[in-house]
Formats: structure tokens, sequence, C-alpha cells
């Protein structure tokens, strides 16, 4: 096999080694393991498929499969921080459709966007476990909860800045 | 009957009551475990837990004792514990408190239930967009460790026992059980054929326990007050349904939140005690009880059981609101328990526009193995989108209960039974609200789901 253009950060690497401990199998490793390149780059390209089937030595097209079956990997490059807004009903019953309405206003983009400058990539999420705290989003790995009006406004004027 | 409780929710506020020294403080700190590792045989354990009555946490309501009881020790094969952690239920955010704020005592729950089930390995399976979670329990485990509560002598006994966080990445499905064990093997999330079990064949061909995070977490406070003990704080201690969970509520009501209570509060009791009343106190249209998957009920509904013998004859004619919420008593009622987590719907909402976010939810998760899910669920979200730009005929309305029941019970999974369920809920309780659509009195453009931004941020004061 042709030695693949992409490679993990040293410390990365350590970590990956410390997750392969974890289990029985190298398989086992591949989610852990496409969320370590997916940290680094950004997204899931070609050259993460084939270096992440090399080193846990499986076909190609299960390190394919695992990625196209999972909404949270990257097939294509994405903004420099995401804004997800859950859209599921406790969500909605508090107000997510504002939520999303106000983003896409202020962004300038519709869900499944990215910005122009490349800042934001705008998307609806499924309900994410703070129904209690709705309406909510997700902002790269941050949750931001009990939104208002006021609240989104000056999230999103941080991201565009 | 509403019976506060702090068992599970000790550390909740306290200051870093993540961490080891309040978890020593204010919960015994692994003293439960260490006494279980160091004094009792394996079958004791099992036979103690049994004792709890204590229904898994994470939707099914299986006895978790029970569970444990089917982990027969193999020759040659290591068993494993599979913690669920994967909390995606629609309307669910309990496993998440619990994570981010009492996270030892999932730690001490791994050590105690791998002890049991003879697992010397623990993963706990988190949904990836919980980072604080991951984080939390990733902190207590090292913790733990070095102290010697995890590792290779476990309070100096010879029974290791190690705990790893392994995270998914988005996909509801991967709550299901069998769908978790693929996953976690680093497989597409597809859900397996039942039989084998898990506890034959789970995690890597070899006998596995899958619980709810908080069924794990309830387990040190299980054996620290007696089982037997812990089972008798529930109301329905005698219908097998014992001690004290999480119960959360949201939606419609002015303090939505997550709470410790023994088992056996009511629904109305979850609106207007704990949840404050209905956001500018209206009525309650519906309420959906645990979870998107677990049926509607609306406040209308009484309980019929004239027969002395049934279980449910204590509430016969009574609202279905005043019945506790237990796992056989909302089966009594036709819907489920779930994940005990009440979604609140007032008066003036669109249940047309609730039913079609619900659906477009099922339709987005389903995974595509099993033709009826995988085309039904599409069906169901296509055709309410119809009939809301009320564009449907009556005839494709009534075809929503047919592709329903169609779905029920021919799937790999569960997932096509919560799907079909709460679609058949609908369809029964809000028939002339569907109907209005398809006969052009009402537009889908002019309905709203929520309640506006403002009205929600005064009710949050
Ligand atoms: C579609 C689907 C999604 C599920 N999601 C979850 C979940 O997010 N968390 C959970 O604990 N159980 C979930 N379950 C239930 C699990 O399959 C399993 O019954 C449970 O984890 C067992 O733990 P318990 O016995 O302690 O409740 C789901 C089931 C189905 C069918
Ligand atoms: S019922 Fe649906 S989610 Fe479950 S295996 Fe079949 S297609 Fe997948
Ligand atoms: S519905 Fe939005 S977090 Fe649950």
């Amino acid at each position: 096999m042709a030695s693949s253009p992409f490679s993990l950060t040293q410390e990365r690497e350590q970590k990956l080694t410390e997750i392969l401990g974890h289990y029985p199998t190298k398989m086992a490793a591949c989610i852990p393991m496409l969320h370590l390149c997916q940290d680094q780059n950004g997204w899931v390209s070609e050259e993460i498929i084939a270096f992440v089937a090399e080193r846990l030595e499986l076909p190609t097209a299960h390190v394919k499969g695992v990625v196209t079956f999972y909404t949270l990997f990257n097939q294509a490059p994405v903004g420099k921080h995401q804004v997800w807004v859950c859209r599921t009903l406790p969500c909605a019953l508090r107000g997510s459709g504002d939520v999303l309405a106000q983003c896409e206003k202020k962004l300038g983009i519709h869900a499944g966007e990215t910005t122009a400058d490349g800042k934001v990539t705008l998307r609806t999420a499924e309900c994410l476990a703070s129904c209690g705290t709705a309406p909510m989003m997700q902002v790269d790995k941050e949750y931001h909860e009990d939104l208002t009006a006021e609240k989104v406004d000056q999230i999103l004027t941080r991201l565009q800045a | 009957m509403i019976k506060y409780t702090n068992y599970l929710t000790t550390t909740y506020g306290q200051p870093e009551g993540w961490k080891l020294p309040a978890y020593e403080k204010l919960c015994h700190g692994y003293d439960t475990a260490r006494k279980v590792l160091t004094t009792m045989t394996r079958e004791a354990v099992v036979d103690e837990a049994k004792k709890a009555n204590l229904r898994g946490r994470g939707g099914a309501g299986f006895p978790m004792g029970v569970k444990w009881s089917f982990m027969r020790p193999h020759p040659t094969k290591p068993a494993y514990l599979v913690v669920n952690a994967d909390e995606g239920e629609p309307g669910t955010h309990k496993d998440r408190t619990i994570m981010e704020k009492n996270p030892h005592s999932v730690v001490e729950g791994c050590l105690i239930a791998c002890y049991g089930i003879g697992a010397h390995v623990a993963y706990i399976y988190v949904r990836d967009e919980l980072h604080l979670a991951k984080r939390r329990l990733e902190e207590a485990i090292a913790e733990a460790r070095a102290r010697g509560f995890v590792g290779k002598t476990p309070f100096g006994s010879s029974y290791p026992v190690e705990v790893y966080v392994h995270t998914g990445a988005g996909a509801y499905i991967c709550g299901e059980e069998t769908s978790m064990l693929n996953s976690l093997e680093g497989k597409r999330g597809e859900p397996r054929l039942k039989p084998p079990f898990p506890a034959q064949a789970g995690s890597f061909g070899c006998p596995t326990t899958v619980n709810n995070l908080e069924t794990i977490a309830a387990v040190p406070t299980m054996f620290n007050l007696g089982c037997d003990a812990f089972s008798k704080m529930s109301a329905l201690h005698d219908m097998k349904d014992g001690g004290v969970r999480l119960f959360g509520v949201n939606g419609h009501v002015k303090k939505p939140q997550i709470i410790e209570l023994a088992v056996g509060v009511t629904i109305r009791e979850m609106i207007y005690d704990i949840g404050g009343g209905v956001l500018g106190d209206k009525d309650v249209l519906a309420v959906i009880p645990g979870g998107s998957s677990t049926p509607i009920l609306r406040p209308q509904e009484t309980v019929h059981a004239p027969d002395e013998k049934n279980p449910m004859h204590p509430w016969h004619g009574k609202s279905v609101f005043d019945v506790p919420l237990g796992v056989d008593t909302m089966r009594g009622v036709g819907t489920m328990l779930g994940t005990c987590c009440v979604t609140v719907m007032a008066e003036g909402t669109d249940p047309v526009l609730a039913f079609q976010n619900l659906m477009q939810f099922y339709k987005h998760e389903s995974c595509g193995q099993c033709t009826p899910c995988r085309e039904g669920s599409g069906w169901l979200d296509r055709t309410l989108k119809k009939i809301l730009a009320g564009k449907a005929s009556m005839k494709e309305l009534d075809d929503l209960s047919d592709i329903a029941s169609n779905i029920m019970g021919n799937t790999i999974c569960a997932f096509g039974e919560g799907t079909a369920m709460p679609a058949m809920g609908f369809l029964q309780k809000f028939r002339p609200e569907l109907e209005a659509y398809v006969r052009g009195e009402k537009k889908g453009k002019d309905a709203r789901l929520t309640v506006s931004f403002e009205a929600s941020e005064q009710a949050a004061e």
C-alpha cells in the first residue's frame, strides 16, 4: 500500500497508542481514531480514510462505511466554527424555530451552509440531551442553553469576529 | 405522592461536586464498592441486586438484577459491561446531569456491576456531543485509578477492573444496545438480530451486560442502603418497580428541570409541583411521558379497570395524569414510562406540527436496514408534510395508520416500534386536527409550534 500523506501530531499519536490499549481488537479504535484525525484536520479526507485503514489493518471500504454512517464525521471541509441548533420537539416547543431563524438572518446563510468567509457552518441537530434548558445550540464543543435572542446575538457576533 | 430524595444527586450543585474529595465527603466515596469487592461473593451481589427491583432506566424497564443473572462465566471468553450513555431519545436529559455532576457514582457503580456480572472491563459509551460529560467521567476515572480503586487490585482485592470512556459519532440508533455493541467494535451502528442476546454474545463476541448510565449510577446507593430498603422507598415497590430515580420535565412548563424523587410521582405532580405549572397558566394539551417513542397522553383520558384483579384497578376512573409514573402503570394506560422525562405541550400547540417534528426525527435516524422502518419513517414524514401543506387527501391520512402498523413487529430492532407507537398515538388522539388540515381549514404556513422566544424568557424567571 502506498504510504499515505496524512499523519497525526505526536501528541495525538500518543493518544492513539493509549486508545489502542483499551480494546481487544484494532477495529474498535476506528471511531476514536477518526475523531482524532478530524480534530486535527477539520474533516475526514480520503487521505485520512487511507491512513486509518492502513493503521488499523482494515479495508478502506470498512472505514468509509463507518464515516458515512455517523453524522458527526464531516465528509467535506466545514467552516472554522460549527453551530448546531437543536430542532427536535422539546426545543421546538420553547422557540428553537426562532433561534434558527435568527442564526440564518445574522449569518446570511441557510442551515446546512457555510458563510462565504468560511468562518461558520450552520446546521440543525437532533435532541442534544438538553431539553430541560431549551432552546439550546452547540457551538464547536460547547453547549449554550436557555438561549435568548440577546445570547444568540452575542454568540454569533463573537464567532464572526 | 412526591417524596424528595437526595442519593443520586447529593453532589449536584456542590463546589467541585464532580471531584473525588466531594464524593468522599458527601457519598461515602467508594466505601460501598470496597465492601462489595472485599466481602461479598459474585452470586451474593446478583441476589442482592435483584431485591432492589430496579427497572432499567434506559427506557425498556427490564429488571436490572435479573439481567445481571443472565451472565454466566464462560470458560475461555472474558465478559464486559457496557454502560449506555448515548442519551439521544428526544425529551431525555437526565444521564448527562449525572456524568457532569456526579461522575464518581458511575465509576463506583461500574466496579460493583463488573464484579457482579464477572467482567473486568467496563466501557462507558457516551454520545460524542457531550464533551463536558466525557471530560468529567475521564477525570473521575483517573482520580479513582490514582487511588487504586480502578485498576489491577481495587481495594487490595484480586479482582482487576478497568473503566474506559468510548464515544459515538452522532447517531441516535447507537443507543439501541446491539447497535451500540457494533459501534463499540468499530463498525457501522446497525442493530443486530436477537438472539443471540448480549449476555450470550455481546461486545467482541463475548458475554456482555448493557445497562443505562443512571441504572449503573444507582448501584452504590442500592448497596449502601441495602437493596430491599432501596426498593421500598418507591410507592410502587409492590409492583416490583423500586427505588429512587431521576425525573425530568421539559417543554411548556415554568420550571423545566431534572430532579431525584422516589418512584411514585404522577404526571400531574410533575407538571404542577415539579414543573411549576404550565407556561402562561394554560391548560395541558398532551404530554409525552418518557421520550418521544412513548405515546402521548391527554388529560381527559381516564383509566378503565373495573376488575378488582386488574393491577390498574386502584386508579379506575381517574385521569391518567393521576397515575404514578411506573413501568407497568404506564403500560397499563397504553403508553410507556420510557426514560421518565415528561414533555409537556400546552393548549394552543399545534399537534400536527408536533407530530411531523417527531417523524422528521425518526426519518433522519433510521439506520435503513429494514425496509418497513426505512421506507415507513420517510413515508410518515412526507405524508405529514403534505398534510400540513393542505395537499393531502383523506385516503392519504388513512394510509398513515397502515404505514405505522406495517412497521410494528416487522423490524430488527425496537426503533421500528419506537416510531410506529407514537405515530399511532397522534393519529388516534388528534384525528380532528389532522382532518382540519386535509379539508383545508387550517394552513401549515400560519401554524407555529413554539411559544415565542420572549414568552419562554419570561417563563424562565
Ligand atoms: C432506538 C433505541 C434507542 C435507545 N436509546 C437509548 C439511550 O440513548 N440510552 C439508553 O440507556 N438506552 C437506550 N435504549 C435502550 C437500550 O437498548 C437498552 O435497553 C438499555 O440501554 C438497557 O439498559 P437498562 O436495562 O439499564 O435500562 C434505546 C433503545 C432503542 C430501541
Ligand atoms: S428497525 Fe429501523 S433502526 Fe432498527 S434495524 Fe431496522 S431500519 Fe435500523
Ligand atoms: S430537544 Fe433539544 S436538547 Fe432535547
